[in-house]
Order: structure tokens, then sequence, then C-alpha cells
């Protein structure tokens, strides 16, 4: 860890593993990819992630949030998924929100970073 | 027991007596015959909000906006003096669509000098002038001066651009708006210029979703399974009141009181929203917005709520504006496409984040609207499947649904007048 190949700022090289699946730009892939994941490996990455999450916060409050560099910026967009695998993790158990089985609601646009 | 006071005459739905109190004819929900009617009584003659004057930031700026209601698409441009304008995107040649990209029925948005018809190429100033026709010399008698685009009533309030595509629109759009949603004009909305859009095809008639987000009756129950069970139970037990309603015109406005997180007990609130101070009603801590305090603006926390949770504007006919207490807002729009399908629009707005902690605040707000909003979508196709088989004929409201009663009376008004006009018309 901690390579030229890192994705994540050094000292987030613990979260690595999950730097390719997780870091995603935009809030329509992170959806997919929460729908297309089992509970068993979100429950890993949102083990992993959660109790870095203040930490995550304070290393990017000193960085320029409309100017991060690219490790802290992935560093961002997988905080941004740790928030989407947190409504099944937390709370309903499955991939989608109980109950809305045949509808979609598509995010088209989202200010940028 | 009522938590909080209601009006003299015992209730909210009383205090108009206009509304009734009986069943309501699930009719108007499912009649295609229906449908055709609203769309002459009500859009093609009401002001629409097409979007926010940012998003034509420059001159040469312009979107495309599919009105199947209103029955055109219209083009909405800040021209080159700077003045936002709207047209009928139809080409005065042969009548192409005029402004579109890959698709002729998609929505497009974008930055030119001049339109183009992709056609035959005659080309349109911004202002709407025709300028160029290749081989002019061609055609007989063409008064060039008086084939410009077919201009679209368009005006700007608070910086929401409407259009009204009656030729003569009976109301101004002050007059329209009416003193109740004019004061809003001071709430800083521009100051929160960081959009985040959603767009859902949705299958079923306009008016049930626009019920489903003017009424919270139903929130403890249908999203019963997005807050810890010991919060669910709670709210269960107290059900939901409004502190404040108030029709107006054809408008309506809902007023709720909040919840502050940090009062919330640590087994009541999710993990998430702890560690970033956020939720459904938004990031907790309060906005940095230009006035001391928003709810000094009349409109504002109308009914003194403390703590107060959000103003919902019904703006007739298929407009919201819902303001958060936490110094951000969201808009929804319903463009009807049939009897039985709508499309649903909704933006967020915030104040651009200062810092990460503030982004992640407005991320965990956002995407927990879109998780409640798809359960609402979900339900609004049950129940339209289900009134259309017309087992039931009516259905009955409560009091805390007393917006949903005011929007399904006034488009019944509406229809009424237009069918007493056009009969008068004919005899
Ligand atoms: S239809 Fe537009 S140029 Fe012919
Ligand atoms: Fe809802």
């Amino acid at each position: 860890m901690g390579t030229d190949s890192a994705l994540l700022p050094s000292a987030f090289s613990d979260l690595e593993p999950y730097a390719q699946a997780w870091c995603l730009p935009t809030e329509n892939q992170r959806f997919a990819k929460r729908m297309s994941s089992s509970m068993d490996e979100m429950e890993s990455f949102y083990n992993a992630a959660f109790p870095r999450l203040e930490e995550a916060k304070a290393y990017l409050d000193e960085l320029d949030v409309h100017d991060l560099p690219g490790d802290a910026e992935n560093l961002m967009h997988m905080m941004f998924s740790l928030i989407i695998v947190s409504f099944p993790i937390e709370l309903w158990r499955q991939p989608a929100v109980p109950d809305a089985g045949a509808a979609e609601i598509v995010c088209w646009l989202e200010a940028p970073l | 027991m009522a938590r909080y006071p209601k009006p003299a005459e015992g209730s909210w739905t009383e205090h108009y007596p206009e509304l009734g109190t009986g069943p309501l004819s699930s009719e108007d929900s499912i009649s295609p015959e229906f449908y055709e009617l609203e769309r002459e009584a009500i859009f093609k003659r009401a002001w629409l909000n097409v979007g926010r004057v940012e998003e034509l930031p420059r001159k040469g700026s312009f979107f495309t906006k599919e009105l199947v209601a209103a029955g055109t698409s219209v083009i909405i441009v800040r021209d080159m003096k700077g003045e936002i304008r709207a047209f009928h995107n139809i080409c005065r040649h042969r009548g192409n669509k005029l402004v579109w990209k890959d698709f002729p029925g998609e929505e497009t948005r974008g930055s030119c000098r001049q339109f183009v018809c992709k056609y035959h190429m005659w080309s349109y100033d911004l202002d709407g002038a025709l300028n160029t026709v290749p081989q002019e010399e061609e055609f007989f008698d063409l008064d060039k001066a008086i084939m410009g685009l077919l201009p679209v009533h368009c005006d700007v309030w608070a910086g929401f651009i409407f259009v009204n595509v009656a030729t003569e629109p009976s109301q101004t759009l002050t007059e329209y708006l009416g003193p109740m949603v004019l004061a809003l004009s001071d709430y800083p909305f521009h100051e929160q210029s960081d959009r985040y859009a959603f767009r859902a095809t949705v299958g079923s008639n306009w008016k049930l979703f626009m019920d489903a987000f003017q009424e919270f009756y139903h929130a403890p129950y249908l999203h019963g399974g997005q807050t810890p069970t010991k919060f669910t139970n709670m709210i269960r037990q107290f059900g939901f009141e409004a502190p404040f309603y108030k029709l107006e015109g054809p408008h309506r406005v809902v007023s709720t009181g909040g919840v502050r997180g940090e009062d919330q007990p640590e087994d009541m609130i999710k993990p998430i929203e702890r560690k970033l101070r956020s939720g459904l009603f938004g990031p907790w801590d309060h906005a940095d917005l230009s006035i001391e305090n928003e709810q000094d603006i009349a409109g504002v926390n109308p009914s003194g709520a403390n703590p107060w949770g959000l103003d919902s504007y019904q703006v007739w006919p298929n407009f919201v504006i819902l303001i958060w207490a936490g110094g951000w807002y969201l808009t929804y729009h319903y463009w009807p496409t049939s009897a039985n399908s709508h499309v649903f629009e909704s933006s967020l707005y915030f104040v651009p984040p200062k810092n990460a902690s503030e982004r992640l605040a407005q991320e965990l707000a956002l995407v927990s609207f879109k998780e409640y909003g798809l359960q609402d979508a979900n339900t609004l196709e049950a129940t339209q499947k289900m009134l259309e088989t017309r087992v039931m004929s009516e259905y009955v409201l409560n009091d805390q649904e007393v917006l949903c009663r005011h929007l399904h009376k006034e488009v019944a008004n509406a229809v009424e007048e237009y069918k007493k006009e056009t009969q008068g018309a004919i005899v």
C-alpha cells in the first residue's frame, strides 16, 4: 500500500482494498453499485469505512473542497458511497429501499465538486 | 388530542367551507376525457414554472422544455440583451422542431448565438427574428419581418422563470401568484446555487403525486422503514399534525414543526446521520445565508413554529417550492403526459459547501430524499392501478389531507369554468 498505484491518500491505505469498487464519481454509479452488491460485500465495506468517516472528514476539511487533489477526491467519492450503503446496512438489510420495486428516480445533475 | 390549535371552526377543512368534508370522486385521476379537459382548462392557461434564471447564466444560454399537457415544446433563452424570452420550439418554414439534439422528444440545453433549423437551415436570432433563409429568392412573397419565432408569454419572479402558452393570459404573473406566494419574494433562493436534479417517469395521474407530497399523514407509515424502530414506533403513536395550513386562490401551503437532530437520543437516529449531522430534513447546521434570519420574511415559517421544519408551497397548478428550516430548498414539478402518467422532476438547492463536511451533509440529505421519493413513486402506481378498476369510486380525506382536497376542488372548478365558457361560445 502507499505505492504509486494507490487511489487514496496514504493515511487511508487500510481502505485501499475497497477503492476500486467504491470510489465512484456519480450518484448513478454509486446507486447502481449498491443495487448490484450483496449485503456481505456492503457490510464488509461499511465495517471498514464507517469507523474512518470521522478521520476522512477531518482530512478533507483541511483541503479546498472545490479543488481536491485526485486521491482526496477519491476519498470523498468513497465517503459518498459509504452514505449510499449506510441505508441498507443500518436499516433495511436489503440493497433496495423497501416497497419501491418498480420505481426509478434518476439523478441527472449534480453540483460539481 | 390535537397538539396544535386548529381554526375556530374546529378543523382546517371547515375553515374553508367551500371545500366540504365529504368524499371525493376518483374519476379525475383516471378519466382520459377529464385529462383532456385539464389540458385545456389548466395547462394551456396557467403560468407554468420551467426553471430558474441560474440555468441561463450567459447571453445565448438556452434550454427547451416539453410541455406535453400544454400541447407544445418551448425554448427558453437569454437573448443578446440579457433578457429572458420564450418561444414555441417550431420552425416557421415547415414546422420542424427547431431545437433538439439526437432525440426530438428529449429536452436539451446549451449555449448558442442563433437557432438554426436542422431541416433547411433557416436561422433565427435569439430574440426570435428570422435571420437567414437559404435560397430566399425561390420563395413567394416571403416577408421575413413577420416570420420570427412564435413567442410564448414569459416572466420571472424571484429567479423562477414562468411561461404561459395562452394567447392572452388572464392575469399577469404577479396577479397570478398572489400575496401568499409573493410573501416569499425576498427569500435568498439565488444564494442556494448548487443544484441536484432528479427525474422520474411515474405511472400515475399527476395529482396523485402532488397529493403524496402535500400531506404528511403517510410519512410515519409508508416511510416507517427509513428510521430506527424506536423512532418509527414513537411517530406512529403520535401520528402527524401540521401547525399551519393556508389556501389562497388556487395555491396552498403547509408548514410543519421540526426536530433538532442533536436532541434525539442515540437509538432514535441512524449512525450515519449522527456522524454527518444531516438527514432527510437536511444538514443540522444552518447554511450561511446573507440574511440574519430568513424567518423574518413574511412567507417563511408563517406559524412561527419552534422548532420549525419546512414550508411547502403548492403553486398552481403543478409547481412546489419547499423551504427547509436548515437554509436550503427544493422544487417539485409534475408534468402530466396522460391521464395515468407524468414526469416528476425535483431539484434540490444548497448554498455551495465551504468544506467537505458540509458537502457530505448535503449528500446525505439528497440521498435520503431519493430513497423516500422511491417509496412514494412506487406507491402511486399501486394507487393508480386500483383506482382504475373503479371497484371504489370515491375516497375520504382527513383534516391533515386538506391540501389534497383543495387541489382536486380547484381542478374541478377550473374544468367547470372552462366548460361553461366553451359551451357559451358554441351557443
Ligand atoms: S422546416 Fe425549418 S428550415 Fe425548413
Ligand atoms: Fe412520502
